[in-house]
């Protein structure tokens, strides 16, 4: 059906409620990548199984809703029943018998799928009860794992699209720009620029064609928010796109994705062809004169095609390469023509800004940093997944209330923030608001969201040579400060890992590092050493440990460790001798053991199957 | 017009240069290794990049690529101030540790005083630079034959596959541009090989010389109004082809209208 008054559109998301609100109950059941990967899919098929077989009484298949991802991706698979809010955390295919049996059919708990909350082994029945949910604040996130994404109605049915029409409506395109430079949204894609200044100079250029890219090139390791936006609520980031393109004037839209993210380009695309279908985007939208669409544009999976004029070549069909900016992108992008290129998580915020007023969301976090941001929270936190606080929340409400502190209750030691192009920050920096001036202050950086947290058994040595490893692997090679001076990086860092390290090292390579940062091309090179420079500048004490004592405090780099049984300790159980696949340990049974050094890779496979604690590194 | 101070003299340039082609016309040295004016800039050494400034700048400076910067009124531009020539040591000291035995690399590394690397040579060092200079070339001259293969430091050029390139006609620009002299060829009597591919040249009609490949002048003849004959004649051919005919109109063999 086509959609051609925004009158229909009230009309159609009143009429779907209305039958969505049928069910007595609903269930929900995660089905983001995480959660597929854990076994999702299994599970919405025992629910048809068992569903087909008892008959439910005002509950059927309908009423199990395929979502994107609930974020808590540490706890999946994951189901929640609604009304009620019940939420079931590492569901297997089994215990959907009873599910149906008790909280369905009836209104008991099942104990034994309930969320425990590690901090006091409490069980927890509502998902807005458990405290990972309850300090957040979602609002790039509202609709993840709620809707089911790739059913265009629902997202209707939850004011999808009602600020589009408001806009087409009633707006014209300096308004929404007026609109979004008050709410002072930045771009979070990490460089924070004012999205409406963005929009305002790309309308101001002279010109017949512009464009609208989206960028979901999500490349920093351990960073999934856009790939869950994209997957599970993929209606906003057309809605969001269709509002710029409006604003700027824009006729064609390209939405950039990398391949490694298959759920989502399919989600994106079948988005697309249904609000085409709705006449939501193509010819005559809402059946206005305004037209717009959108293509999908797969990149092969670069880090650097997350760079705007990198990207843009892609899009175009060239090597990914950045050019240098000296005219920016805005004027003069997407094949020399003025382009607008944003976030996913930005565009998601536009609808939001429209339909609740730039006042609204400018209360959201801090001054100069409205909104929310959506962090990947991952490392050594008891609850990893995705989250979203509003700007300006403290590294410690992030990592001890959502993250519920650093697992196995071991010391905090840092928190990597930005991905390879953002640094490390210490303890000493715990209360640090989260926002794009601070970060950058702190001397680490927004970056796309990406929030590593490391603890005591982290070496902030290896940690800096693991992401010089990422980028020397992932710069495109095209000029020579980051192709050749990043490569040599690693090499020092490498050598200190090796215990070969000087301290002439170090100087060498803060030296290196800012030549680097001043002479590379694009912001790649400009802030790949940083995770460097930001660990000399914060733990400095342990590159020196390297270097003099030749000794990893942490017990990771593995030239500087040793593998060692305490005798008083070891009962002789034999564990660690058959885990050991080198043969390097012997020793009699119920006697102490003996590692042969010369033998031993170092692998800890004996330490981890030590029961008894009793083989120590040094 | 617009004029702009550089190293403090005023210099005048046209509107759309870039400024690396102004400090060139001003006899500036400046170093660049990836610069051909044929090819559109690149900047992929970053050894021309200089400092720029602005009145209404308040102080306020910026280092930014001469190739690649276009040119703009009232720009006071330094070339050689103590942290360009500490970016260009350590970018020809960077250098040195991957082609240590390419004199170009040398002589150029030399005039900044760095002699050897301070890092650590590759193991198995060659000429090339990676400049791109053969790429791009190869892509204006309409072939595209090479391209550059994997990312950063792996970075290399190579046909499609590291086969023999079908899409080469053996013109040798790529080869004769390369600034390290890194691209080998061949020429032997009636064949030349290049990138693994093996062309058969021309003979020359009237002295029975190679000229140039035969995929190269079926490729010129196609693209051009001028006849395939043409192409295969050498150089020399066509001068003596030329003065026959200039001779044909000259005044004295002109036959005096009746």
């Amino acid at each position: 059906m086509r959609i051609v008054k925004p009158k229909q559109l009230e009309q159609l998301a009143a009429g779907y409620r209305k039958t969505a609100g049928k069910h007595k109950k609903t269930v929900t059941v995660c089905c983001g990548t995480g959660c597929l990967a854990k076994g999702a899919q299994k599970i919405v098929d025992a629910f048809e199984e068992c569903l087909n077989r008892r008959k439910v009484k005002d509950f059927d298949v309908e009423a199990v809703k395929k979502t994107g991802c609930h974020g808590f991706c540490e706890q999946g698979p994951l189901v929640v029943i609604e009304p009620q809010g019940i939420f079931y955390t590492k569901v297997k295919p089994k215990d959907i018998e009873s599910i149906i049996e008790k909280s369905i059919e009836n209104d008991e708990v099942i104990e034994k799928l309930l969320y425990t909350n590690p901090q006091d082994g409490r069980k927890i029945e509502k998902y807005s009860d458990i405290p990972f949910y309850s300090h957040q604040r979602r609002i790039a996130l509202r609709n993840v794992g709620k809707i089911v994404p790739s059913d265009i109605r629902e997202y209707i049915a939850v004011d999808g699209y009602k600020a589009l029409a408001k806009v087409l409506t009633t707006m014209t395109p300096d308004q929404v720009i007026d609109e979004i430079t008050k709410s002072e949204l930045r771009g979070r894609g990490g460089g924070g620029f004012s999205a409406g200044k963005k929009w305002r100079t790309c309308r101001n250029v002279a010109a017949d064609v512009r464009y609208v890219i989206c960028n979901g090139d999500e490349g920093d390791p351990g960073a999934f928010m856009d790939c869950s936006i994209m997957e599970g609520d993929p209606h906003s980031v057309l809605e969001g796109m269709i509002i710029c393109a409006f604003a700027v004037g824009a006729k064609q839209g390209y939405i950039y994705v990398r391949d490694e993210y298959p759920l989502a380009g399919i989600r994106l695309q079948k988005a697309i062809a249904a609000s085409e279908e709705y006449g939501l985007l193509g010819d005559k939208i809402l059946g206005t004169d305004f037209s717009f669409s959108i293509r999908l544009s797969r990149g092969a999976g670069a880090f650097v095609c997350g760079e705007s004029s990198a990207l843009m070549r892609s899009v175009a069909g060239e090597v990914g390469e950045p050019r240098a900016k000296y005219i920016h992108s805005v004027v003069k992008g997407l094949y020399d023509l003025p382009t607008v290129l944003n976030n996913v998580e930005t565009f998601v915020n536009v609808p939001v800004i429209i339909n609740s007023g730039a006042d609204w969301f400018k209360k959201i976090g801090v001054a100069k940093n409205s909104g929310t941001k959506a962090f990947s929270l991952v490392g050594k936190v008891r609850n990893t997944g995705l989250i979203e606080v509003a700007m300006g929340t403290t590294m410690r409400e992030i990592i001890y209330d959502i993250g519920g502190g650093i697992i196995d209750g071991r010391t905090f030691k840092g928190v990597q923030t930005g991905g390879p192009s953002g640094g490390c920050l210490p303890e000493t920096q715990l209360d640090l608001p989260v926002d794009f001036d601070s970060l950058t202050k702190a001397g680490s950086m927004m970056g796309s969201g990406g929030m590593i947290i490391m603890d005591d058994k982290t070496c902030m040595v290896d940690v800096a040579r693991y992401f010089l490893n990422f980028l020397v692997s992932e710069s495109c090679g095209k000029c020579v400060p980051c192709r050749e001076g990043l490569y040599q990086l690693h090499k020092l860092t490498e050598k200190i890992c090796e215990g070969n390290g000087t301290e002439e090292d170090i100087e060498k390579m803060e030296k290196l590092s800012q030549q680097i940062v001043v002479g590379s091309l694009c912001g790649l090179g400009k802030s790949g050493p940083k995770p460097l420079l930001s660990t000399i500048k914060y733990y400095r004490d342990e590159y020196l440990a390297h270097i003099r004592d030749k000794k990893c405090p942490a017990g990771v780099c593995k030239n500087l460790i040793a593998y060692r049984v305490i005798p008083e300790t070891c009962t002789g159980c034999m564990a660690c001798v058959n885990a050991c696949v080198y043969q390097a340990i012997t020793g009699r049974k119920k006697e102490p053991q003996v590692i042969n050094p010369d033998i031993c890779q170092k692998c800890g496979a004996c330490a981890a199957v030590c029961k008894y604690n009793a083989i120590e590194v040094s | 017009m617009v004029t702009m101070t550089i190293n403090g003299k005023l210099a005048r340039a046209k509107e759309g240069e870039m400024l690396l082609a102004v400090l060139r016309r001003e006899k500036i040295d400046i170093p660049a290794l990836c610069h051909h004016e044929a090819v559109e800039p690149y900047g992929g050494c970053r050894l021309c990049m200089v400092e720029i400034t602005k009145k209404e700048w308040a102080g306020g400076k910026n280092m930014v690529t001469s190739c690649l910067y276009p040119v703009e009124d009232g720009l006071i531009i330094q070339t050689h101030t103590t942290d360009l020539i500490e970016l260009r040591k350590t970018i020809l000291d960077l250098y040195l540790a991957r082609c240590p035995n390419t004199p170009a690399i040398q002589d150029l590394a030399a005039q900044y005083g760095v002699t050897q690397t301070s890092y650590e040579p590759v193991t198995d060092p060659d000429d090339c630079i990676l400049c791109g200079l053969c790429t791009r070339i190869c892509d204006r001259m309409g072939f595209g034959a090479i391209s550059a293969v994997n990312r950063g430091h792996s970075r290399e050029i190579a046909p499609p596959m590291k086969n023999a390139p079908p899409d080469c006609v053996g013109c040798l620009a790529c080869a004769l541009n390369c600034p390290t002299n890194h691209i080998k060829y061949s020429d032997r009597g009636f064949t030349r090989e290049i990138w693994g591919r093996k062309f058969d040249l021309v003979r020359d009609a009237k002295t029975g010389q190679p000229t140039i490949t035969k995929e190269f002048a079926d490729y010129l003849s196609k693209h051009s109004d001028i006849p395939r004959d043409y192409f295969e004649l050498k150089d020399e051919s066509h001068r003596r082809e030329t003065a026959l005919s200039l001779g044909k109109i000259a005044i004295w063999n002109r036959e005096v209208p009746q």
